[in-house]
């Protein structure tokens, strides 16, 4: 493999696997936070018990979302220069922002609050759990106004500086406002809530199953389904909304998820398209008329372009080349985060119109529950994200930049060899080590969490003397 | 404000980053060295761990905060340098994720092996980033191959001078000793003995590794070619580094841990005023030098950041500083009183 395709495929999987754990700390913290309020509200040992337990999760997954954080910032200079010089007056600014002002906050307040209780007065080490939150859910709004960027440069924001080669940012409010970043961040922050929803009705419903902790996993599982059904229609009405100016600003991309060669008026959305071993041929398709046309501009009789006149254009635009991003990537995850998403929304609906029951937890789904709610976020964020990242290629900024011409030229194929390798295999070890200590944790249940966090007994915690 | 006036305001903003990263994260790596050597109990792992365990995590971020204002303000230096150094940079990654995950996984199971391999992950990753964290700096005073295009020459065996290297041996003395100190503030009974006697022995090796250093500086030149000469701030360096070794041997601890903090900061001060108005020097030929001037940013997103640092930089100080006066009593190895 060459030095492109090798750093693409860092960049991809080092991506992916730090975005397996961060929706879910962007979720958790809040549920763990409103936790924590409603024992301090009421002091009712339930709530400080969820608090234990669940704030136990999110902080074996916080930690892998952390370190493979750092990997990410360095790695633009490490692997992408020559975008970083391109880039760097403009992206820098968000990305410095972030770090001045969330990931200081996330982890400062994050060590008062797991070594404070106790220590420091009590509405302190409260607020700590909720500006822990807060700092979280910042950073994610910065990394996407920074990622916004790249996907659909606000024209507003920057200049092209002929003298030096590079773009420079003529207007921060620009960048800030940029209207493509906020659909992300809607989207983004709604379905880290859903993926903290569905972890917590999935290990709910485990224990509920087998009738313990009853009162503990039932008021989570409620939680859980109320939360979860109000974050993934949020999910999806931003998705939805993200259509309408992906069609402006990326048809490229809107074609490519569709598959549609051909521009068509009024568009079908299909339901199953088979292309060629190049994935750039249609070989036979079954599609819904009009379905496209309303999810690209919310009528029913809109034109989408296809690929083929877009193809055209760009070459036009931009000189020869390939401009159609992979399609049987593109078309299949925008299938599977949107169907998941949607047995997501229908799921905890239904979860919630259970709840209403008082013995709903000996129904028989319930034991499905565990394994079917454990996997469609993973799945549907992880396709999202591929999605959105695959579907603006050859580009990585939108019509300015092409990946091609970003990466680090002074690397050797051999430097991408050892450290896509050595990542590998750490983040192999580190997904084992969390896995199993998740998995420990769930199983050992609520007692388990509140005893080895506060004052240990030599009983819990074996030791070495 | 001028273009040339933040340029300036905004080196001075990195180096005083990375001076309050090596100040705080360098006690924090010594004290992750010295974990598996100082601590023989379960419960004295614990006890060194928390010395630092509700404050490292924040004090690292002042590395991430030092790359994102480089890559903001300098972009050139940061694509530069972060592509150049990308192995050693590499392994410094992964000794930060190692240690990190180890903190928060280590106790979270009782398995003394498991425990102990999470151990020796933080030791090991605190001295892996010591270490090219050293020799990155100690490249960045002595200069690196870089051609008319601000593209870094070399590999991984151009870093590995041996300059580099000393500069890298020397920071992990250093940290050892800073953490030391430090934990001789932090703990008490038995492990404060330990850890003082510990402090004794790896005085005299940093102290004698930073004279190296600082005598082959001098002699290879690397010394004056900024514009801004060190002048006294190196020698003060060095009687901070002698003054520290007295205290030690008084059992002043708190003297002892100020000197080398001192230390550290004008060790980290002298380099930022020896390489000045340069970023990265190029040894290929000084022309095609990174500056502050050919590194930077536009003057607008120079402004912009520079207001955006003047409302945050005191909020992050307040509240950090409010987190070490919250834990700043010393911490005992009885199981009762251990967060675990």
């Amino acid at each position: 493999m060459d030095l492109i395709t090798l750093s693409r495929w860092q960049f991809g999987l080092t991506t992916i696997y730090h975005w397996l754990f961060v929706p879910l700390t962007l979720g958790l913290g809040w549920f763990v936070a409103f936790m924590q309020t409603r024992y301090y509200q009421t002091k009712d040992e339930t709530w400080r018990k969820m608090t234990k337990f669940w704030g136990k999760l999110f902080l074996i997954n916080f930690a892998i979302g952390v370190v493979t954080g750092i990997v990410q910032e360095f790695q633009f200079g490490m692997n992408w220069s020559e975008y970083s010089r391109y880039v760097g007056d403009i992206f820098g600014a968000p990305l410095a922002v972030e770090a001045l002002l969330a990931f200081f906050m996330e982890s400062t307040f994050l060590g008062i609050w797991i070594f404070g209780e106790g220590r420091v007065p009590e509405k302190a080490h409260l607020a700590s759990i909720w500006l822990a939150a807060l700092g979280s859910n910042l950073s994610a709004i910065w990394i996407l106004l920074a990622n916004g960027f790249m996907q659909a440069p606000p024209a507003a924001s920057y200049v092209f500086n002929e003298a030096n080669g590079r773009l420079e940012m003529v207007n921060f409010g620009a960048l800030v406002a940029n209207p493509k970043a906020w659909i992300f961040i809607w989207h983004t922050l709604a379905d880290g809530l859903a993926m903290a929803s569905f972890l917590i009705l999935a290990v709910s419903a485990w224990h509920l199953v087998r009738k313990q902790n009853v009162d503990f996993f039932k008021r989570s599982f409620q939680m859980g389904a109320l939360v979860g059904l109000i974050a993934s229609t949020l999910v999806f009405l931003g998705g939805h909304t993200m259509g309408q100016y992906m069609r402006e600003v990326q048809p490229m991309k809107m074609a490519a998820l569709e598959a549609l060669w051909e521009t068509e008026q009024p568009a079908p959305f299909s339901l199953l398209t088979i292309g060629d071993l190049s994935g750039k041929q249609e070989v036979w398709s079954v599609r819904i008329p009009y379905a496209m046309s309303f999810l690209a501009c919310n009528n029913f009789s809109c034109e989408v372009k296809g690929v083929n006149e877009l193809q055209a254009q760009y070459e036009a635009q931009y000189g020869p080349g390939d401009y159609i991003p992979l399609m049987v990537v593109t078309y299949w995850t925008f299938r599977i985060m949107m169907f998941f998403g949607l047995i997501m929304m229908g799921a905890s609906a239904w979860f919630l119109y259970a709840t209403r029951r008082k013995d709903y937890e000996n129904a028989k789904w319930m034991k499905l529950v565990p394994f079917g709610a454990l996997f469609l976020p993973y799945l549907a964020n992880a396709s999202g994200w591929l999605l959105t990242e695959m579907g603006r290629q050859p580009w990585i900024v939108y019509g300015l930049l092409k990946v091609q011409d970003a990466v680090s030229p002074n690397l050797t194929v051999l430097d991408l060899w050892i450290s896509l390798i050595g990542y590998t295999v750490v983040y192999g070890s580190l997904a084992v080590a969390m896995v199993y200590l998740m998995k420990k944790t769930v199983l050992a249940g609520p007692d388990a969490a509140i005893h080895e966090s506060v004052d240990v007994a030599p009983a819990i915690v074996g030791s070495q003397d | 404000m001028s273009y040339q006036f933040l340029q300036i305001l905004w080196f001075i903003l990195i180096a005083v980053l990375w001076i309050g990263f090596y100040f705080l994260e360098g006690f924090d790596f010594g004290v992750g060295m010295l974990l598996p050597f100082i601590g023989k109990k379960d419960t004295e792992r614990r006890a060194i761990i928390n010395s630092i365990g509700s404050t490292w995590d924040g004090n690292e971020v002042w590395l991430l905060t030092a790359g994102g204002a480089t890559f903001a303000a300098f972009p050139e230096w940061y694509a530069t340098m972060f592509s150049g150094f990308y192995l050693a940079l590499f392994l410094l990654l992964i000794g930060l994720i190692i240690r990190g995950v180890a903190f928060e996984y280590r106790s979270k199971d009782a398995n003394p092996a498991w425990r102990n391999r999470f151990d020796w992950m933080i030791a090991v990753g605190s001295f892996l980033a010591a270490l090219l964290l050293g020799a990155a700096f100690a490249n960045l005073a002595r200069g690196v191959p870089i051609n008319a295009d601000k593209m870094f020459t070399g590999n991984l065996f151009t870093l590995l001078n041996p300059y580099g290297l000393l500069g890298g041996v020397t920071t992990v003395a250093v940290f050892l000793l800073h953490g030391a100190n430090f934990l001789g503030l932090k703990l008490e009974g038995a492990l404060r003995e330990r850890v003082n006697a510990a402090a004794k022995k790896l005085w005299i090796a940093a102290t004698v590794l930073y004279i190296a250093l600082g005598i082959f500086t001098y002699i290879a030149g690397f010394w004056a070619r900024g514009i801004v000469s060190p002048g006294v701030v190196p020698i003060a360096a060095i009687a901070f580094l002698l003054a520290a070794g007295y205290f030690i041997n008084q059992k002043r601890e708190g003297w002892a841990f100020i000197m080398v903090a001192l230390n550290v900061v004008f060790t980290q001060v002298t380099f930022f005023l020896m390489t000045f108005p340069n970023v990265m020097t190029s040894t290929t030929n000084p022309n095609w030098s990174l500056t502050i001037y050919n590194a930077s940013s536009s003057q607008y997103t120079l402004t912009v950041m520079s207001i955006v640092a003047l409302i945050f930089v005191p909020i992050v100080l307040a509240y950090q500083g409010w987190t070490y006066y919250m834990f700043r009593k010393r911490i005992s190895d009885k199981k009762e009183s251990l967060v675990y």
